[in-house]
């Protein structure tokens, strides 16, 4: 039987310093990583400690939460049903200039959640297939759930969006 | 030029037409919601589809950062309309984990209990309409008439038919009143019957099993890729349920089957959900023989209003009414990840406390989402009228799928 603790020694020894932070509350483990190490992490998850699932994934914005040194986490929860336990890999990500590898090729599901934090955040997905807004409209200026947007601001928006089909790959 | 009586002159080439570009949805009966479709039609097979959500985005998220966790607890039963009780459920059970505390075991009986009738009358509509998209109405009756009866219970433990407002951080806001467990025991001993009605007119009907079997397959890698959970998943052959995996509330002292079915076809969703309602009727029946009597709040009072005579009886009692009004529940600095089997799959709660009144942060996993992102695959090459039953048995509910 595997625990958090024994997946997030696991990481730890296996990345060493690359691991930028370990992080437990509660019996819940996460480590943080660089951009640059997200698919390495994944992978070595997936393949060799069984995380077969991406259960979640999500966006955090910390400005002014602490004094971190970056702004922007992105969060992958990993699930394995082989072992029953959970793990969370998350991306520093500096600010919105640095883009974070896409990982929709090996997950499917990351495609419209990769979407979701970008409209959300404005964090950039590198080879993601179709970086479109999802749940805002194409005409909306600024990223909703950034600490620095207002809750109350209001934009009018009416044009007609444009034809979701042109785009192909998403149904690759 | 071959002779005119040859076998291979007399092969004729499929008729090639142009492809028919149209839209359904955002707003059309048969989506259930505000989904958009685009399909390219091969006379009546979809050629090619996508889908364009975010028409219900109303900013769950934004605003649950914005106000108390306590508050959060009406918008958290807005997002699954069709078994609003288990998302609020849902919620409390992840600011639990992120404050560290166990509702009484009373108050967990009754979580039970509620959350899974919000199963049985999430899958009833799921079935009942699914069924009316395939001409079946006779079945919508029947599960509606059903689903009433939930309702009435509801009305009489809550107040409330729909968006009841039960569950609070630490229990749940009110004991059941007299008898009320009795009659849910009479509910759901009428379970049986319509299910065994509905089943009787479907499970083996030609018409239905035409039009359900080998269409819209999920199979378990693509669910598996698309983080497909839930009843979609374990028709798809994922042996998986977090009531069973993980258990909360004390759902391991329960005796319940898990149904799962390989095919992964509309047909194997719609059977996974009617065994699913018995199990859950199982359930139901244990947990109020099971129940304790005791309170249905912890008595922290650092997250339990205190009672009502003590707040107009004595000062501390209204000091600490008025002080947990006004400052709210305040969680350790920290983040936490909750997931429970909501009626379509795992619904999760990622919330991150920075310390304060409200959170920081909250993400919600909607089932739907996932669930959802795979159904322009599973379409391609079906009939349209076919796709519109997969659509109902994949059962979307816009309101989590936007949020």
């Amino acid at each position: 039987m595997m625990t958090e603790a024994d997946v997030a020694a696991r990481v730890q020894e296996h990345f060493g310093a690359r691991v930028l932070e370990a992080y437990s509350f509660r019996g819940q483990h996460a480590v943080t990583i660089a951009p640059k190490d997200l698919r390495e992490v994944l992978i070595f998850l997936r393949d060799v400690l069984k995380f077969e699932w991406l259960a979640d994934l999500a966006g955090v914005d910390y400005l002014g939460f602490d004094d971190r040194e970056w702004r922007f986490e992105v969060v992958y929860a990993m699930l394995s049903m082989e072992n029953n336990v959970r793990f969370r890999v998350k991306v520093a990500v500096t600010d919105d200039s640095v883009s974070v590898p896409s990982v929709w090729d090996l997950w499917a599901i990351a495609n419209w959640e990769e979407r979701e934090v970008w409209d959300m955040y404005g964090v950039r997905f590198d080879n993601h297939p179709n970086l479109r807004r999802i749940l805002c409209h194409d005409e909306f200026v600024g990223h909703a759930l950034r600490k620095d947007y207002p809750i109350n601001r209001r934009q009018k928006l009416s044009a007609p969006s444009e034809s979701i089909l042109c785009v192909r790959s998403e149904l690759a | 030029m071959s002779h005119p009586f040859s076998k291979s002159s007399t092969e004729v080439a499929p008729l090639h037409s142009d492809l028919l570009t149209i839209n359904i949805g955002p707003a059309h009966p048969a989506t259930h919601g505000t989904l958009r479709l685009q399909i390219q039609l091969d006379g009546e097979t979809v050629a090619n589809a996508a889908a364009e959500i975010g028409y219900l985005h109303r900013g769950f998220e934004k605003q649950a950062e914005a106000c108390q966790y306590q508050l959060v607890i009406p918008y958290a039963e807005r997002l699954n309309y069709m078994g609003p009780v288990h998302n609020s459920n849902a919620w409390c059970h992840a600011c639990e984990g992120l404050l560290g505390i166990e509702p009484p075991a009373r108050a967990q009986s009754l979580r039970v209990i509620t959350s899974e009738m919000a199963r049985i009358i999430d899958h009833a509509v799921c079935i009942g309409t699914n069924l009316v998209d395939m001409g079946a109405l006779t079945n919508f009756w029947y599960m509606y008439n059903y689903r009433e009866k939930i309702y009435d219970l509801m009305e009489e433990l809550t107040g409330a038919r729909m968006m009841v407002n039960y569950a609070r951080i630490g229990g749940v806001c009110l004991d059941a009143p007299e008898g009320w467990l009795e009659s849910a025991r009479r509910v759901m001993a009428d379970l049986a019957e319509v299910l065994g009605e509905v089943q009787g007119l479907v499970s083996r009907n030609r018409i239905f099993m035409d039009r359900t079997q080998g269409v819209g397959v999920i199979t378990r890698e693509l669910a598996i890729s698309h983080s497909v959970t839930g009843p979609c998943g374990r028709a798809a052959g994922v042996n998986w349920d977090l009531r069973k995996a993980q258990p909360y509330w004390g759902y391991e002292k329960y005796a319940f089957d898990v149904p799962v079915e390989t095919t992964g076809d509309t047909y194997a969703r719609t059977m996974v959900r009617f065994r699913e309602m018995e199990e859950s009727r199982k359930i139901i029946l244990q947990a109020i023989d099971a129940i304790k009597d005791g309170p249905v709040m912890v008595s922290d009072h650092l997250v339990a209003l205190p009672p009502k005579d003590k707040v107009y009886n004595t000062m501390e009692g209204l000091i600490n009414h008025f002080k947990l009004v006004m400052h709210g529940i305040r969680p350790p600095r920290g983040e936490f990840y909750s997931a429970t089997e909501g009626g379509n799959g795992e619904l999760g709660y990622y919330i991150v406390s920075d310390g304060g009144p409200a959170a920081w942060r909250v993400r919600i996993r909607p089932p739907c989402f996932a669930n959802y992102s795979v159904f322009p695959k599973i379409i391609t090459g079906q009939l349209v009228a076919d796709a519109v039953a997969a659509l109902g048995s994949i059962n979307v509910i816009a309101g989590e799928l936007d949020r």
